[in-house]
């Protein structure tokens, strides 16, 4: 008997389904790779001697936000220029919105955005000159509005990007990469040299995107940004993964040691400690009263990351 | 096909907006050429040339020079410079068809060209009366070489954008080529009075063979005994020419590449 919120949904004229349709559901493979908007198998790339990439695995669900964080040099962006479809690759499976990127073709580009590194062109045009432009490359995109709303750059829709500030600039090139309407983004070190509040007002934009049931890439060297957007992150140092787990599991984080910090006699002290309010209920019997400088501290994902990526260790 | 039209269009129209905002582009593809015609004409009053004045044997120099200052000089300096400013790569990463940037960059080519040469042709005859053909031989002999031009100079262009890593790079290239060839291939002095191995070099290059056919446009027939082979004789201006655009379109096929080296 099926649940009553069940036969709601049926149609009005099939209130009861076939026992076919019952006792064959779609198999369970088929719905994995339907959910999967990014599938990497054993990916390798190598320049020359350099071996760039080592068997990197990971699967990206649809509408998540995934962070790949790394060192420079990590493999990071060869990874994601593979999967752009910019780059070639030695070995490994990927599919990409259920295509291989080195097969990509227009049908398969329209349903991606690519908010590359490093763009310094369109100097000349305005900003509505080239959202209006590379809207017309997408069959569906957004209306320039929208984009200019989603980017905040409603106020400079008439300026040249040449007139544009570092941050500006980089939001544009957010707006670029959205405004075809696609299934996933890739944004590629998006909010470097932003201040704090562009930051802030950029990682709403994500959320936003999110909310719409996007399926957003992240790379970043801000910690906190991985943090404050990312439901899973992945961190890759000398071209594999070394961990791969939500923000705030990752590494153990939840349960790893905290810093307690304090002051006896004078002398600033501190102790590592899986059990830090034993360790302060000990404290404040042994010395009675506040404690002078009393601060207890888990691992930001940065010490976590530093940790992976072997900079802490030394 | 009508959404591939419209994305050559398109691309054509963001071409020429990026060039005609950047000064650069507009001084050494337009002005250059126009300020070089205004100051030789004027200086070079007496030149020792049979049958036509210097400024009309100038004129068809120029107008021989303006796809080469367009087309050449002007796609092999701005292709390394978008491919290094993160241009090309954002393009690639669109699903804009691949053939609209190179539609865009020969709709740009030819806008300019027109610009130069109505500006030439202007300057020409208000200034220093030059006289604009008008026989039908002229104007399609016109015709065919400025489109075997487009093709040669385009094509040699975007191949050298393929070996410069910057627009810089390629600029140090190209400029002295072009002003090289302009020296030795009959733009300014007439090849008949060159030293015979600065002639055979020239001729080589296409370059001379369209001062060649565009002298046979806006000179007198008579002149044609000037020329090194003692006529305009335009079928070898086609076929070198020809043999110049073939080269230029498998270079540019094969060489061409939308991301920086070693970034594929």
């Amino acid at each position: 008997m099926l649940p009553p919120e069940w036969i709601a949904l049926l149609p009005a004229s099939s209130s009861a389904p076939s026992p076919e349709w019952r006792e064959s559901p779609p198999p369970s493979a088929t719905v994995s790779v339907v959910s999967a908007a990014v599938v990497v198998s054993g990916l390798t790339r190598s320049y020359g001697e350099l071996r760039a990439v080592k068997g990197i695995s990971f699967t990206i669900e649809q509408g998540s936000c995934t962070a790949l964080l790394g060192p420079n040099g990590a493999g990071k962006t060869t990874t994601v220029e593979i999967l752009e479809g910019y780059r070639h690759r030695d070995g490994g499976d990927i599919a990409v919105l259920g295509t291989d990127p080195a097969r990509g073709d227009r049908s398969w580009r329209q349903r991606l955005g690519i908010v590359p590194q490093n763009c310094a062109d369109l100097h000349e045009l305005t900003v509505n000159e080239c959202v209006t432009y590379f809207a017309s490359l997408y069959p569906a995109p957004r209306t320039q509005q929208d984009v200019l709303e989603l980017v905040g750059l409603v106020d400079k829709a008439g300026s040249r990007v040449s007139t544009l500030s570092g941050g500006q600039r980089r939001r544009l090139d957010v707006a670029l990469g959205i405004v075809g309407n696609p299934e996933l983004v890739f944004l590629d070190e998006p909010t470097t040299g932003f201040d704090p509040e562009a930051r802030r007002a950029f990682w709403q934009l994500v959320r936003a995107l999110k909310a719409e049931g996007v399926t957003i890439l992240l790379t970043t060297h801000y910690m906190e940004e991985a943090d404050a957007l990312a439901d899973r992150a992945i961190v890759v140092n000398h071209g594999v993964v070394v961990a791969d787990a939500p923000p705030r599991a990752l590494g153990d984080r939840a349960d790893d040691l905290a810093v307690v910090k304090w002051f006896e006699g004078g002398v600033a002290l501190e102790r590592d400690t899986t059990t830090p309010t034993a360790l302060i209920a000990e404290l404040h019997a042994r010395l009675g009263g506040e404690l002078a400088g009393l601060e207890v501290r888990r691992p930001t994902l940065e010490d976590v990351y530093l940790r992976l990526v072997g900079e802490g260790s030394t | 096909m009508r959404s591939l039209l419209k994305s050559w269009v398109g691309r054509g129209r963001i071409e020429v907006l990026l060039t005609f905002r950047d000064r650069r582009t507009i001084m050494f593809t337009v002005l250059l050429p126009l300020i070089l015609l205004l100051v030789l004409s004027a200086v070079v009053q007496h030149a020792d040339l049979k049958y036509a004045s210097f400024a009309q044997y100038l004129t068809a120099g120029m107008i021989a020079s303006g796809l080469v200052y367009g087309g050449f000089q002007g796609l092999s300096i701005s292709i390394p410079e978008e491919r290094s400013d993160g241009a090309l790569k954002r393009l690639y990463g669109t699903p804009m068809p691949r053939s609209a940037y190179f539609v865009g960059k020969i709709i740009n080519v030819v806008v300019i060209y027109v610009i130069q040469v109505v500006l030439m042709l202007g300057l020409g005859v208000i200034a220093y009366h030059v006289t604009i053909p008008t026989s039908l031989h002229a104007i399609v002999t016109f015709a065919w070489l400025s489109a075997l031009a487009l093709v040669t100079f385009s094509s040699l262009g975007i191949a050298l954008s393929s070996f410069a890593k910057t627009g810089q790079a390629a600029a140090a290239i190209a400029t002295p080529l072009v002003l090289f060839l302009q020296f030795t291939s009959g733009v300014f002095f007439v090849v008949k009075t060159e030293p015979a191995w600065m002639r055979t070099i020239a001729s080589v290059f296409p370059l001379r063979w369209m001062c060649q056919g565009m002298r046979s446009v806006f000179l007198p027939a008579k002149f044609g005994s000037q020329e090194l082979g003692g006529g305009f004789h335009l079928p070898e201006v086609a076929l070198i020419m020809g043999v110049w655009a073939v080269v230029g379109l498998v270079l540019c096929f094969r060489t061409f590449r939308w991301l920086p080296l070693g970034e594929d």
